[in-house]
């Protein structure tokens, strides 16, 4: 079953930008999560993650800081 | 043996790749990211053929050009030593050891840290080097922003939007920044801006709650939750330490784009260019692979039929 991917991001960060280009490449379908509009979800990223910096993506409850792609690739199990 | 070694994938790097690549130069690329400072450019109205386009659109377009030519490229490794050891210039970097004829230093510039206690410890965790991104998770907050120049200026702009306060803290006697965005900052009461002051430490339990200021012989504690440091740039050549440098820790070039070694070149922010620009870049990117070019050439390490 295709695992759930939720990335938060803001619209301004190259990063978070970069990252939803990497999982569209991999044809990974995921939910986009503005926390510059929703504040809740910008909270609850933070209790997630431990800190402020986005993007952070949510791979079936793995959190993953960042556009580290040989750890998003692996909780994916593209690898 | 390879003909050509780049470190750094921003504008410089990029058109280094796209330029040495067309000359068939058996080439690879180390870099830790792609696109460099102009990934976290906001708008972008001066490069030509673009009346506009954000920064990542530009990197992206890069990215495109450079992958076309399917170079051998290495993504988030870091560069440890780059040296010349007899005709040989080595490249160490935390994942490995490369030799080449000739290197290009494309390398660029990072935020300059404050190094003060807790900085380290707060990354991310209240303190950011990205205003743009990741202010808007600061909504509702009291801010700090640290520096006096256009970068911090335009922090502080960004980010009255969504603050409840916003300080500005400056180590000198007054800000530095365009008077334009001086005037708009002035006329917000939520903005207090704090000159001849100096961070001492950054304070907090989980995530940032404060920080310690030193202003005319006293020290006082500002309860924030957020704290943006934009105090410049500083160029990444650490790495490069056989090679001559300015004041500024910028690789010393002459107009070929030749540093103090033959057959190691620079370009871009990394050097001592004058100007620093994406266009600039890219240019002394051009430059500098071409130079190679010739160099091998003349030196006979490459034949003339590819």
């Amino acid at each position: 079953m295709e695992k759930k991917v939720k990335i938060y991001s803001t619209p301004t960060c190259p990063w978070c930008i970069r990252a939803k280009q990497f999982l569209k490449e991999n044809n990974v379908t995921f939910e986009d999560i503005d926390v510059s509009i929703d504040q809740s979800a910008g909270e609850e990223m933070v209790q997630k993650s431990g800190q402020m910096g986005v993007p952070v993506l949510d791979i079936a409850g793995e959190i993953i800081v960042g556009l580290d792609k040989e750890r998003i690739k692996q909780a994916l199990g593209l690898l | 043996m390879l003909d050509l070694i780049i470190i750094g994938a921003g504008p410089a790097g990029i058109t280094a790749t796209v330029y040495a690549a067309r000359k068939r130069m058996e080439l690879l690329v180390i870099t830790g990211d792609i696109g460099g400072q102009a990934a976290w450019s906001g708008d972008i109205e001066n490069y030509t053929g673009y009346q506009f386009i954000s920064g990542p659109e530009l990197v992206l377009k890069f990215e495109e050009h450079m992958r076309k030519y399917g170079s051998a490229l290495r993504e988030n490794e870091k560069v440890t030593n780059l040296e010349k050891i007899k005709e040989k210039i080595v490249v160490r970097t935390d994942k490995g050891v490369y030799e080449a004829k000739t290197a290009i230093i494309a390398s660029g510039k990072r935020s300059r840290e404050l190094n003060v206690l807790g900085e380290k410890e707060f990354k991310n965790k209240g303190i950011s080097y990205c205003a743009t991104c990741d202010g808007p998770l600061f909504s509702g907050k009291k801010v700090a922003i640290i520096g006096g120049g256009n970068s911090a200026l335009d922090a502080a702009l960004q980010l009255i939007k969504i603050a409840k306060q916003v300080y500005i803290i400056n180590n000198s006697a007054e800000l530095s920044g365009d008077a334009v965005m001086q005037e708009k900052l002035s006329q917000d009461s939520r903005v207090i801006v704090f000159n001849n002051a100096k961070v001492t430490a950054i304070t907090g339990d989980k995530f940032v709650t404060g920080l310690r200021l030193e202003k005319a012989d006293k020290e006082e504690e500002l309860a924030v939750g957020g704290i943006f440091i934009e105090i410049g740039l500083v160029p990444n050549s650490e790495f490069a330490t056989s090679l001559e440098k300015n004041q500024l820790k910028e690789i010393k070039v002459d107009r070929y784009n030749q540093t103090s070694v033959p057959g190691i070149f620079a370009a871009g922010d990394v050097s001592d260019v004058t100007e620093k620009q994406i266009i600039i870049a890219a240019g002394e990117g051009a430059k500098a692979a071409l130079r190679a070019f010739r160099y091998l050439s003349r030196h006979n390490f490459i034949s003339q039929d590819g």
